[in-house]
This record gives structure tokens, sequence and C-alpha cells, in this order.
């Protein structure tokens, strides 16, 4: 910055070194959103391949082994490559942008942090590659199943699980300190957009899981390479262990995976319904409440491993009320749109898709929380059709919608609206064709995981395998689409949607490389 | 009158005879497998039509173009221009022509053959019917905004954020809604919990992969492993209709007797699942969980193995055959009976040609899901047998192998597992077949003598 006389108005640097090198916010945000496109599109590949031999019973196209391989690396990839870096894309653009600050606040550690990512996964999916494949022991991996008993690129695994882990680590301390420290002048916490809060309130939860995850992949390696015993019975150890350590990471995961999608819809709902969000402040406590409960609700993923009934009725309780804050941001959503004056622009659709189809997850998942019950719902296509609900048209929705609605601001031009319709209704169309009818197949009994199903499901199983093609398709548009839009895109003016408000868009159509240099006053609140 | 009812194909003709009698029409759809509700609807559609029979024009306007369509397809009765009478006829056409196993789907818990599993299914429907109450009211009004608070409607927006009231009441009632659902659910739980004072102890263990049934204290066990042939499985012989959830040795159980499960595992974690028990437990190696059941309807009741625990997963499947405790108890004694001439094998002279014959079975059962029915195996995790060195090598290597395993490979213990004379077999068949031909056998005395050796 010292060198340059017009510090911290220069433009990009030119080449791969761009690439390589930035250390701004809106590039390393950009690389992020295209690292997690690829991944989609790998991890849905591999979805096509479990749908495929899914379409009907009998073995058809692989081997049961290699049918492991793909459920537990289609899960891994979704969730740590797809997801968690498409959000952190997203704060890495929008954050700065929302707060008034000009990057973040730790600019090279933001590079870093990215740069990790593409050798952690080339190193995951070269494991496909290795002898004895890829890790084919779910993503949730329990022990024993992945340590004595687990193919040898188990290694390579937790080594890329540690990068991972590293790359969140450091891109949620980012996150916290830039929010925290560089705010706009006036703007308190309690101005902060609810975007902004609610990736605050991730950021936190990464921090405070990420080493239990670490924790538990570097047990596993012990157990695996240096001789000790933490899950392996045999040597005085437990294999349950795992379960509540890995638990204790994951349920807090999932919502790493949905607060900031709910951040997203609570900026888009008021922009298209032209009136305040209903209940800024119960929003944020509501997402501060399901963040703490997420601690203390790890082991309603194991009411089947044999808990004391005390255990079991202290893990069903604190998990149905996670029910309440959630139904708050529900009722606070619905209340926004109503006697709003709406229009159905893409992000609005896909928007409110996220509230419907989400909430529908969420009821799945107040059954699911119901201990008995959930001996019958536990380990089936119930719990699989739960969590898709949860994930796809919940997170993957809200990051759609997120990318629709601030697209016309980072690339200056507008995306095809009729075209943006399209990726809606087939998306819908084709989200709900794969993941409703695993409902009844789970309920009917079929269990998750298995490549092969007794004759009673093989009708719903078509079904869901044909909604699976028609929405990965889908998504190729969406590729089309935003490729389309940053080529020949029409010019989006500078206020793209009218009812929107916020710092973000007040910098110009498109942002520029810099933004912010000087701090903007905030006050018109 | 007649002249109104089309007989499009063979089948219909079959079916639905020219002048019906419902009884008839009934045994057929009995016949060909309806079931009950898809015949309910039937019959209220034919009431429904004999009742505006009289008054019934032959209909070809267009707005009647879907009832000439379904006419078309295969339609059996016209009936007059009526929406609720067309949509019924629709409707049961599609029933009529519909396959009956297509209708037939199972789409919701059973509420299964317990005490326990009908009062888990009825919480479930009632959590159901609350979120679907929920899932009306918030879509509803969701909608109804939807529809009417549109811009292209004129709508303006108001201007209100916030009312602490209605905040408080939308917390409060969810609270209260939670608190109705917890208590029938604690009850059930602390019921299923109490597995105390049962009058049979059953022994499960898991093991990769099938499962082994001891009955504590009646020296009966026996391993329960798929029964489903690998040509169904690999799609060139005709699926049967318990395909993939049929063993060969059942878990035999009395009803009205309260049964309880002691599960542990051998290797890694399983988890045994009957949906009509309402029975799902982790097997875990190292720990022993316990569940009870008690089964009030004879029957046989299937499930699966529940937790992902390799390769064949899928293919370890639970088949209880619960039976009338005489019944029940005939069967224990059977098996004690087969278990003695079992011991007996050791002692009989055995021909080669009967070691190979019975060798094939054992390895189809227990060998040919890691080293292939071919013996080509998986290299590198399951090595092949065909061409072994092992295989073809020293006689004792291989007994001493398939005996005691590799526990670190994942190559079970045998000598556990399967009868001497089995084993006896198994190494013979292997001996001797694909390109492995030592010509020689083992004897059931010899894997004896080496077992008891060790």
């Amino acid at each position: 910055m010292s060198t340059h006389t017009e510090a911290g108005h220069h433009g990009p640097a030119k080449g791969i070194s761009r690439w390589i090198l930035t250390t701004n916010h809106k590039d390393i945000g950009t690389m992020y959103l295209v690292f997690s496109l690829i991944m989609l599109f790998i991890g849905g590949s591999m979805a096509f391949v479990i749908r495929a031999e899914l379409f009907q019973p009998g073995l058809q196209l692989v081997m049961p082994e290699f049918f492991n391989q793909m459920t537990t690396m289609h899960g891994l990839i979704m969730v740590f490559g797809a997801v968690m870096p498409a959000f952190v894309g997203l704060a890495n653009w929008q954050v700065p942008l929302m707060i008034g600050a000009p990057d973040m606040a730790l600019p090279r550690l933001n590079n870093l942090s990215f740069w990790i990512l593409p050798f952690a996964f080339s190193m995951l999916l070269a494991t496909l590659l290795m002898p004895g494949g890829a890790p084919d022991f779910g993503w949730t991996f329990y022990a024993p199943l992945s340590t004595t008993y687990a193919p040898p690129s188990v290694t390579f695994f937790i080594f890329a699980i540690h990068m991972m882990g590293i790359s969140s680590i450091l891109g949620a301390i980012n996150i916290i300190v830039t929010i925290f420290n560089m705010r706009a002048p006036g703007m308190k916490m309690m101005d902060l957009p609810l975007f902004v809060w609610t990736w605050l309130i991730t950021a936190f939860l990464l921090i405070a899981v990420m080493p239990v995850l670490a924790a538990v992949v570097t047990m596993m390696l012990m157990d695996v390479h240096f001789g000790t015993s933490f899950f392996n019975a045999a040597g005085g150890g437990d294999p349950v262990l795992f379960q509540h350590v890995f638990w204790f990471f994951a349920h807090p995961e999932v919502y790493i995976m949905v607060l900031p999608a709910f951040g997203i819809v609570s900026q888009i709902v008021p922009t298209f319904a032209r009136k305040p969000l209903f209940g800024y402040h119960s929003m944020v406590y509501a997402t501060a409440s399901i963040a703490i409960l997420s601690f203390i609700v790890w082991a309603h993923h194991m009411f089947t491993v044999g808990m004391p009934l005390v255990g079991e009725l202290f893990f069903m309780y604190s998990t149905m009320l996670i029910a309440v804050p959630t139904g708050v941001k529900v009722f606070n959503w619905v209340s926004t749109m109503f006697r709003g004056s709406m229009t159905f622009e893409t992000p609005m659709l896909f928007a409110i898709a996220f509230i419907v189809l989400f909430t529908i997850g969420g009821l799945s998942g107040l059954m699911l929380a119901i201990a008995p019950a959930d001996f019958q719902y536990h380990d089936t296509y119930f719990v699989v059709a739960h969590f898709h609900y949860v994930l796809v048209p919940g997170a993957v929705f809200g990051i759609i919608a997120g990318v629709y609605y601030w697209l016309p601001k980072w690339c200056g031009k507008m995306y095809d609206e009729k075209l943006g319709q399209w990726h809606f209704w087939l998306s819908f169309i084709g989200v709900n064709l794969t993941f409703f009818p695993m409902h009844f197949v789970g309920l009917a009994g079929m269990p998750r995981r298995i490549p092969d199903y007794a004759l009673q499901f093989a009708d719903f199983n078509m079904l869901t395998s044909l909604g699976a093609f028609l929405f990965g398709t889908t998504q190729l548009l969406f590729v089309y689409i935003l490729i389309k839009t940053v080529r020949k895109g029409k010019p989006a003016p500078q206020l793209p949607w009218d009812g929107a408000k916020g710092l973000e868009w007040t910098v110009p159509t498109p942002a520029p490389y810099h933004t912010f240099a000087t701090p903007p006053v905030f006050g018109d609140k | 009158m007649t002249e109104n009812i089309t007989v499009p194909s063979q089948m219909q003709r079959r079916i639905i005879p020219a002048r019906l009698s419902f009884f008839r029409f009934f045994k057929a759809l009995n016949y060909l497998g309806y079931p009950d509700w898809q015949k309910q609807t039937i019959l209220i559609f034919l009431v429904w039509d004999w009742k505006n029979k009289k008054k019934r024009p032959i209909l070809r306007t267009k707005s009647n173009f879907y009832l000439q369509r379904a006419t078309n397809d295969g339609c059996t009765i016209r009936c007059k221009e009526n929406a609720m009478c067309r949509l019924l006829h629709l409707f049961s056409t599609a029933l009529v022509l519909t396959p009956a196993p297509l209708v037939a789907l199972e789409f919701n818990m059973p509420a299964g053959v317990t005490d326990t599993s009908q009062s888990v299914f009825n919480l479930h429907m009632t959590i159901f019917y609350i979120c679907l109450v929920i899932g009306i009211i918030v879509f509803g009004i969701m909608f109804w905004s939807i529809f009417h608070h549109r811009k292209s409607k004129g709508a303006k927006a108001a201007q209100f954020h916030g009312s602490v009231l209605v905040e408080v009441i939308w917390t409060l009632i969810p609270l209260l809604i939670l608190i109705a659902m917890a208590i029938p659910a604690t009850t059930t739980l602390t019921d299923m919990y109490d597995a105390t004072e049962s009058d049979l102890d059953i022994q499960v263990t898991g093991h990769q992969w099938k499962w082994h049934y001891k009955y504590i204290g009646e020296d009966v066990d026996f391993f329960s492993i798929l029964a489903t042939s690998r040509e169904e499985i690999e799609n060139r012989k005709q699926k049967n209709p318990n395909y993939l959830l049929e063993v060969d040795n059942a878990l035999v159980v009395p009803t009205n007797k309260k049964i309880r499960f002691l599960f542990t595992s051998n290797d890694v974690i399983h988890s045994w699942w009957v949906p009509d028990l309402a029975v799902k437990k982790d097997a875990i190696p190292g720990f022993i969980n316990e569940s009870w059941t008690l089964i009030n309807e004879p029957g046989t009741y299937r499930g699966q193995c529940a937790e992902l625990c390799g390769k064949h997963h899928a293919f370890m499947p639970i088949e209880v055959k619960a039976v009338p405790e005489v019944e029940y108890l005939a069967w224990l004694d059977a098996q004690k009976a087969s278990k003695l001439a079992a011991a007996g094998a050791v002692d009989k002279d055995w021909s080669k040609d009967e070691l190979m014959a019975a060798g094939a079975s054992v390895y189809e059962k227990n060998c040919a899901v890691c080293h292939q029915a071919d013996g080509s195996g998986l290299p590198p995790a399951f090595p092949p047998l065909n061409g072994s060195a092992i295989v073809q090598g020293d006689k004792t290597g291989h007994m001493q192998l398939v005996i005691n395993g590799r526990q670190e490979k994942g190559m079970p213990a045998f000598g556990a597992q399967l009868s001497v004379a089995d084993i006896a077999a198994v190494i013979t068949y292997e001996r001797n077949s694909w390109d492995n031909q030592t010509g020689d056998m083992v004897s059931p005395a010899e894997v004896q003598s080496l077992m008891d050796s060790q």
C-alpha cells in the first residue's frame, strides 16, 4: 500500500498471479464461489452414480464397495467442499460491503484460508485412485469401521480433514475480527444486517467445533498408526466415544451450514416485500439461541447406541427446544411478507422455496427428535430425506438466492430473469421429486447407505432417481445463466432491486475493486 | 343400457363382465391383490354411477374431453356430465387400471405387532398430524399473503416491523405444543427401556455380514445369513417377493413371551432392526446393549442391518419367525438334536465328493461375498483364492488360516463360526476348485485334531 501513490485505488494484477497472490476480499470471494460450484458438480456427479445404481433393485452399475465410496465422498464434498466454501465466499464478498469496510481485517490470512482448500480437496479426491479405494465408511466415519477396518486411504482423508479445518478456522477468525473492528462509524452491533449477524454467530460456532473435528480425526490417526485404542474396545477403548466427539462437532456443523442461509433469506424477503424485516431483534436472539442449543443436543444422532434413559430424555427435550427459536424465525419471515408489496424475481422465489422446504425439513426434524419414534426413523431414508430438505432446498437454495440477489452488484450485469425463473421452477420440481419420496421409503423401512434394496421400495426409488437427474441437470442451466450474465448480460442499474436497503447498495455498479476506502457514515436507519 | 359399457381389452372383459355383479367383480379384484382402500373407492364409484344410470346420456361434447379420454383408455362405464362424477370416474379408472402392486405401495411406518410398536406408531402419527396442522396454518398464511399482497395487485407495503406481544405468543404456543408432545414420548420411552422380567434371553451378535443368535441357557446358537441368490442380485434371475429380506436360519421366537435381546458385535458397529417390532439397537463391539419385545401375533417379520458396516451392509437381513410356544419348544428340541447330529459328523467317514458338495454350499454362504464365487477375490482388500499360494500350499497352513482368521485384514476366525465338518468341506472345496487342483482332501478329523492341538 505504501509504495503506491494512489494507495488503495489500484486495479487487480494481470494474469494468473492476480488469483494466486490476491488479498482482495472480492477476488477471494469469487474464488471461493467458483470453487464451491466446481465441488457442487463433483459431489453431484457422485450423487448421479448413487441414484443411477438405485434406479432399480439389483446391482447394475457399481459394486457395493464403490457405492460406499460414492456415498462417503458425496457427503464430504457437499458439506466441506460445496456448502461451507460457498458461504465463506458470500461472506467475503458481502461482509465488508455490508458493514462499510474496505476489505477483510486479515487479507493475507484470507488468501491462505482459501488456497488451502484446493490442495485439501485434490488430496481427498486422489484417494479414489488409491489401492483399496477412497474412504468408504460414510461421511460420519464411525469407528471402528473407519479405523481398524478402513482402507489405507484413511490417512489421506484425515490429513485432508485437518487442512479443511484449518481453512475454516482461519476464515472464521477473519470474519469475526472484521465484524468487530471494521464496522462503519456509527454502526452498532444491533445495526448489523442479518446476514452479517448470522455469519458472526456461525464463525463462533466454527471456531468452537472445528478443533473438535481435528481432535477426533487425530484420535483416529493414533488408533490407525500408533497403536492407541481410543475407539478399539479390544484395547479398552470405546467405539461410542467416537460418536460423542464426532457429533459434538457435527451437530453445530449442521447449523454452520444453515445459519448464513437464514441471514441471506432475511435480507431478500424484506427487499422483495418492500417492507422492513419483522422482529429484527428476535431474529438475532433466535439465531444465537439456536447456536447455543446446538451444543447440547448432539446425542440425538445416537438414540440407538444404548444411552441410559435419562440421557435419552435430556437429548430429546433439548432437541425439541430448538423448534422454538426456529419457529420464531419462520413466523418472522411470514410476517415480513404479510401486508407487503411483493414481487417474485428469482432471488425471492428461491427465498420463498427456502422458507417452505426448510420448514418441511424442520418439521421432520421435530419428528426425529422424539426418541421412541426415532428408533424407527434412525438410519433410514427418512433421515436422508430430512437432512437433504434442510441442506438442499435449505442451504443450497439460500446460496443460490444470495448469488442471484447480489450478482448484479458484483459484476454490474443483470441475469436473464426468464432463464432464472426456469432455473427456479425446474430446481423446485426436481428437488421435491428427489427428496419427498425418500420420506415414504424411509418410513416403510428402507435403511440408508445401501446399494440394493427390497422390492417394495422400487417405485419410489425410481421416482427419486428421476427427480435427481432432473435436479442435477438443471444446475447446468445455472452455470449457463452465470456465464451468460458475466459475458453479455444487460448492464445492471445502481439499485437493481427497488426495495433493497443497506450499505452494499450504495457502492457503484459494478462494485469497484476497492470500496469504502473512506468509511461511509452509517446513520440512515 | 349395455351399449354404455365399453370393453376395451381382454383383461377388462374378464374382471368386469358386461352385467357385472359386485360380488364377482370384487372377487376378481381380490384375486388380483388390490388393497382394501382401493376396492372401497371403486365400490363408492360404482354405487354413485349406478344411481346416475337412468339419466345418463352419452356425451360427446368438448367439455367432456377427459371423460372421453378415460373411456378410450379403457374406462368401462359412462355417466352423466357431472364434475364430481367425472372426477370419481377418472380416479377409479386409474385405480382399476393401475397394477395392484403399484397401488399397494408402502409409504408409512408399520404399526407392527407389539404393544410397543403400536404406541410408537401412534406417537408417530400424532406428531405427524401436529406438524401437518402447523404446516397448513403457516403456509396458509404465507400463500394467502403471496396471493393478495403482491405489487402487481396494487398492494401497498405496510411498514410495521415488530410486536413484542405477538413474538411472545408465538414463542409460548410452540413451547406448550412441545410439552404436550413430550409427555406421551416420555411414557413410551420409559416403557421401552424396561427390559426386566424377561421370559427368554437371546444374545444377538453382529458379524460382517451376518447375524449370530444364541439362546441363553439353551445351548442353541446359529448364524443367520442372507438366502437371496447371487443370480437374483445380479439380475440374472427373477427376484422373489422377499428379495434381500430372507435368511437361511430365521430367528424363531415364541409369541406372548417377553423376549430380551442382548446385542453385541464381533467387528464393527451393526444395528439390529425389525420395523414390525419397533426394535432398533446398535450392536457395538466390546459392549452389550439390551432391548425387549413381546410379540402378539404369530408371523414372519423382516428387517435389515441399519448401521453402515462395510461392503455388504445391504446384505445382512433379519428374519424373525414368531410361533406359538408349543411350536417354539418343538423347534428348540429339533435344534438341539441337529446339533448333536452335527457333532457326530466329525467321526463319519467322508468321501471327497461329499466334502466337495458340502464345501460348495459353505463357500457360497460364507466366503463368496469377499473372495467371490469364482475365487478371484477383490484385491487388495480380499485376495484371490484361485491360484493362491496358501490354498495350493501346505494343508496345515490353509487350515490354520481358515480356523484362526486374520483379524487385522478382516478375515474372520471361522473356527468359532463353522462346524468342523463345514471347515473341512470348504477347505477341500477351495483346494480342488477353479485352477486349484491339488487333488488332496481335508477330513473333519484332521481339522478337529489341529483345533485340539491349538
